[in-house]
Order: structure tokens, then C-alpha cells, then sequence
């Protein structure tokens, strides 16, 4: 399981950094979405898949079993999902508020500011 | 224990929520961010007193035990941070007062610049690397509203630029944050400084010293992934590009500090020499690009670029003399970089444009401002007695003890062609005959009370700071013993208390 997580995070992190580099602004910004779901796996992955092992205690003896699985990292990507949905929401909107002003969706055009 | 701890984190907060609560009464959120600001800023001298005094204050939220909750850690180097940021708070309220147009304060100006300060405060306090990273969400939120405030076409054009970048680097940084989890099994900075040297896989370490070292430096802004600051940080008002300047590339560098002395310091041989070429060509690059400029906050965006070299060379040499001009170097940053962003939007009040080129005059009509100027700007450029000095010369020594020649040759080559940018504005804008128009406009203008009495107290601390800097060496100097001594984080975190 863990050789087809590694690869598909592969897959989405090359497929994120060619949509952010090209030059279209909508395609930037869904680079950047699947960039973060790319990092999420990461979290889910790395800390270990353990499978039908919830991580309940015991109702009897009041312990845990030895291989339940840790929540903690289903917690940090439940942050980072909410965070990433705000930060991309407004990203979202910025594309289109820049479309409106500067008229064109090339990032090519967008160099006032650099000179 | 000390709840004093979370007072910088909910100050801020209390204060944004007030203002939110008063959305339509602008004079009341004026009120309630001036006395914010001024409480954030006294709180932030009691936690830096008490601090000193007791080396560590650490908060278990929840009182959670340490490596399972989060906790809030205060050392030397945080509170000094925490000072500074309710300086430019501050000194940004201040200045609001007067230059924030109404529109801006109607969406929501002032409820922003508080939520930002709340990021910047936690990003300071927290020890626990995954609430880093969302504290550094908070912060940048708050960032790109007040960045895209107003709505201009430049201004989209930069905040295209900022938020990738800093997206790009949050995903970096939580990929990083997931990577150390999956092999320390912790978050708490202080568990994961005594877990990471028992872990067996050397070259993972490293990786995630480099993946660290990418997230944080472009939020630092180092070379070669620092475009994005001069293509977005002269395109807002001059009280944001002011706060932004002062404070946010400096909680990337914060965070290289904390986490190059705290995690990755088993294999210094090579993350360290890394940081000093980086700050090496940081310095150089940063201060080639402010020579090309002619647009006042462009040459100022690049001189923080360069100055940050100073700091990322400071944290590579890793030795006492060297932290201590480092934590030194980053308190008269914010303070020069700030009046100096303040100054430039009091010119373009004056001039009515941000161009070299057309500005002039301003030294013959408005002597205190040129010497305001040049305060801050002698002080950036490194002249004796002011602050600059002091910290450029606590850096060059330490290179020279460390007998890194390369890096203090490049220092010294800097600092004079910082001082180039700096006469070349001085030239410009004070010292030139200005056209019959500008020079009206100059002569007719009313600078408000409000915009140079922060302009007035930076300068004043500079060359405080400057004269009297003895006590700030030795508060800079503790901060780096524990800096450099990581025993006495760990013990205070992980409670033998």
C-alpha cells in the first residue's frame, strides 16, 4: 500500500509544479490545489497506514491495543485541509479580481511590478 | 507556567475582533487599534522583563503535558521579537491614523493589520512546529488581504506573485512537518531536538534540514527564492509595506533561527556552510538589485533582501560572538527598515510619486525629515555611533575570529554599496533642485502629527540605540547562549518544573 501512496504523491507533485509553472493563471491555482493535497498524503502516508485498527480503548481493560492507528496525523491534514480550502478560496477570487483589472489570464503579461 | 505568555497572541486578537464589531464606526476602530497597539506594546516589555529574569516562561496549552499538547515558549530571543513586533505595531497605528484612506478602513483595514499581528505573535511564542505552520497561515491570510486592499492593478500583479510563492512554500513546509513526524513521532520542538540525533537515517535528517530551509527562506526572502518581495511589497499603502517590511520576512528568519539551532545541529559541516553561501549571495544580490532601482520602496524592498543576508551569516558562523551580532542585526533591522518605508511615504505626501527621478527639494523646505532620513539610512549603511554600526561590526568581527574571509570581505563590499543606495535616494530626494511643481507642492503640503511622530521615535531609538547599546548587546547575548545551549529550551518545555 504504501509503494502505490508513494507513487501517486509523486505523480500529484509533478503534475502540481507543471500547472504551476504554466503560464495560465487558473491552472496556477489548481497546481497550487493539488500541491496541497500532495502534502496532505505525505502527512497520512509517512505516519503509517495501519488498517482496521481504529484507536479506541479497550471498553474492558481500558488500554490500548499495540498497533492501533494514530490520529494525530488525520488531525493535522483535517487543519490543513480547512486551512488550504480558506487560502485557496481567496486565491481563487484573486485570479479573477486580476483577470478583471489587468485583462489578460498570462502570467507572461503580468510583469509591471518586476521592472 | 505563566499565562503572561499568551497575552501577545490575544491582545492582538481581542483588539481585531473589536474592530471588527465597530465595522462601520472608522473613528472608534481608529480608538480601539491605537489603545491595542499601546497595551501590546506594554505587556511585550513585562513579558521581555520577566523573561530575562527567569531565562524560560513556558505555557502547556490546555495543560496538556509538554510533548503531547502545544506549547507556548518564551526565551530570550521570542520576547525580544515579540518587543519588537508591538514597536511597529505601534508605530503602524500610528501612522494609519492619518494615511489610511477611508475606503480601506471601510473593508476592513484595521481587523486585518490586528489578525496579522496575531500570526506574527504566535509564530514567535508557539514550540510546536505543526501550530508554526498555522500560525504562519494566519499571518499570511491577513497578509494577502491587506496586500490586495484597494485593489489596484499593480497590486493584483504582486499579490499574484506573493500568494503562489507563499503557497507554494506552506506546502513545502507542511510536507517537511509530515516527513519529521512519519520519523520523530513528534511535533514539540524541544522532544524533537532530543529525538532527532537518535534517529538512524542521517540523510533524511538532512533532507528535511533543506526542506525546512526552503520553506522558511522564502519566507525570509534569501537568494535565489527572494523575487517575490520587491515585486510585491511597494505595491500597498506605505503603513502595510511598512509592517510587512519590519516583521514578515523577519518570522522566516525567526524560524531558520530557531530550527538551525534547535533541530539540525548534528551535521552543522553542511546546513551551516549551505547557510553561510546562501547569506553570502543573499547580501551580494539583494544589494546589486537596490543599485539598479529608482523607485524608492523597490531599492528598499531589495535592501531587506540584503540585510537579511547579514542575518542568515550570522546564524551560520553558529558561534557566541556570532548570534549575538545576529539577534543584535534583527533588532536594528525592524527598527531602520521600518522608519525608513514610514519616510518614503511621507516623501511620496509630500511629491506626490514614488519616482527618484522626479522627487527633489525636500532637504531645503523640510529639514527634519532629511535628517530623519538620514538617521535611519547612515544607520542601515553601517556609520558609527548609530545602531547599524554596532551591528554590522558584532557580525564582521565574528567572521573575522571564525576566520571566514570570504564572508567578511563580502560584508564590508556590502555595507559600502549599501551606503551607494542610500546617498543615491539621499541625492534625489532631499538634496536635488526640484522642479517649480514638485517644489510647491512641497513647500504647500501639510504633514500631519500623526505620520511623523512614529518616523520621530524610530529614529530616536536608533540613535539611542546607538549610543546606549550596551544593555541591548547584553540582552542579544543571552538570547544567543540559549540560542546556542539548547539544554535549557528542552528542560523548560519538557518540564523539570
Amino acid at each position: 500500500m504504501e509503494v502505490v501512496m508513494a507513487i501517486s504523491i509523486g505523480l500529484l507533485f509533478s503534475g502540481a509544479f507543471y500547472m504551476i509553472l504554466r503560464r495560465s493563471i487558473i491552472k496556477l491555482v489548481m497546481g497550487l490545489i493539488i500541491l496541497s493535497n500532495a502534502a496532505n498524503l505525505v502527512i497520512f502516508t509517512v505516519a503509517g497506514m495501519t488498517r482496521a485498527d481504529p484507536p479506541f480503548l479497550n471498553e474492558a481493560t481500558k488500554t490500548a491495543s499495540n498497533t492501533v492507528a494514530d490520529p494525530l496525523p488525520q488531525a493535522l491534514i483535517l487543519t490543513a485541509i480547512v486551512i488550504a480550502f480558506g487560502v485557496l478560496a481567496f486565491s481563487v477570487v484573486l485570479i479573477h479580481r486580476a483577470y478583471e483589472v489587468v485583462g489578460t489570464d498570462d502570467l507572461d503579461q503580468m510583469k509591471d511590478t518586476d521592472t | 507556567m505563566s499565562n503572561l505568555i499568551f497575552l501577545p497572541i490575544f491582545i492582538p486578537l481581542l483588539t481585531g475582533v473589536l474592530c471588527l464589531a465597530c465595522w462601520r464606526n472608522t473613528n472608534w476602530q481608529k480608538r480601539i487599534t491605537l489603545a491595542g497597539s499601546i497595551i501590546y506594546l506594554l505587556t511585550s516589555f513585562e513579558l521581555l522583563h520577566q523573561t530575562l529574569d527567569q531565562g524560560y516562561l513556558v505555557l502547556q496549552m490546555g495543560n496538556w503535558p509538554a510533548p503531547f499538547g502545544i506549547s507556548l515558549v518564551s526565551d530570550v530571543l521570542s520576547a525580544i521579537m515579540i518587543v519588537l513586533t508591538g514597536i511597529v505595531s505601534v508605530a503602524a497605528a500610528f501612522y494609519s491614523m492619518a494615511s489610511v484612506p477611508n475606503e480601506h478602513i471601510r473593508f476592513g483595514y484595521f481587523p486585518l493589520l490586528h489578525f496579522l499581528l496575531v500570526g506574527v505573535s504566535g509564530a514567535f511564542l508557539t514550540g510546536d512546529i505543526f501550530n508554526l505552520f498555522v500560525w504562519f497561515e494566519v499571518m499570511l491570510l491577513s497578509s494577502f488581504g491587506l496586500l490586495t486592499l484597494g485593489g489596484e492593478r499593480a497590486q493584483m500583479e504582486g499579490a499574484i506573485k506573493y500568494v503562489t510563492i507563499n503557497l507554494f512554500s506552506s506546502a513545502i513546509f507542511l510536507t517537511a512537518v509530515g516527513l519529521l513526524y512519519g520519523m520523530a513521532g513528534s511535533l514539540n520542538l524541544a522532544d524533537l531536538a532530543v529525538k532527532l540525533p537518535d534517529a538512524t537515517e542521517d540523510g533524511m535528517v538532512n533532507v528535511l534540514a533543506l526542506l525546512f530551509m526552503a520553506s522558511f527562506g522564502i519566507k525570509a526572502g534569501v537568494f535565489p527564492m527572494f523575487f517575490w518581495l520587491p515585486a510585491s511589497y511597494h505595491t500597498p499603502l506605505v503603513a502595510v509595506s511598512a509592517v510587512f517590511a519590519g516583521l514578515l520576512t523577519k518570522v522566516g528568519v525567526y524560524a531558520l533561527y530557531r530550527v538551525f539551532s534547535l533541530l539540525f545541529v548534528g551535521d552543522t559541516e553542511f546546513t551551516h556552510t549551505l547557510l553561510l553561501w546562501i547569506g553570502i549571495l543573499t547580501m551580494v544580490t539583494g544589494v546589486f538589485g537596490a543599485a539598479a532601482q529608482f523607485e524608492f520602496r523597490r531599492i528598499l524592498s531589495f535592501h531587506i533582501i540584503s540585510q537579511i543576508g547579514y542575518m542568515i551569516l550570522a546564524l551560520a558562523l553558529f558561534t557566541p560572538l556570532a548570534l549575538i551580532g545576529g539577534v543584535f542585526y534583527i533588532m536594528h533591522h525592524i527598527l531602520v527598515k521600518t522608519n525608513l518605508f514610514l519616510i518614503s511615504g511621507l516623501t511620496y505626501q509630500l511629491t506626490g510619486t514614488h519616482d527618484l527621478g522626479k522627487m527633489g527639494g525636500v532637504y531645503k523646505h523640510r529639514p527634519w525629515l532629511a535628517v530623519g532620513f538620514l538617521i535611519s539610512a547612515m544607520s542601515l549603511a553601517g556609520i558609527p555611533p548609530l545602531s547599524g554600526f554596532f551591528a554590522k561590526f558584532v557580525v564582521i568581527k565574528a567572521g573575522v575570529e571564525a576566520s571566514a574571509w570570504w564572508a567578511t570581505g563580502f560584508a564590508l563590499l556590502v555595507g559600502l554599496l549599501t551606503l551607494y543606495s542610500m546617498i543615491k535616494i539621499w541625492n534625489e530626494v532631499f538634496w536635488k533642485k526640484a522642479t517649480p511643481e514638485i517644489e510647491a507642492q512641497v513647500i504647500n503640503k501639510r504633514l500631519s502629527f500623526w505620520m511623523l511622530m512614529p518616523v520621530i521615535m524610530l529614529a530616536t531609538m536608533t540613535v539611542s540605540i546607538g549610543i546606549w547599546g550596551e544593555p541591548l548587546l547584553q540582552i542579544a547575548e543571552t538570547a544567543a547562549l540559549q540560542l546556542l545551549d539548547s539544554s535549557g529550551y528542552i528542560n523548560a518545555v519538557l518540564g523539570v518544573n
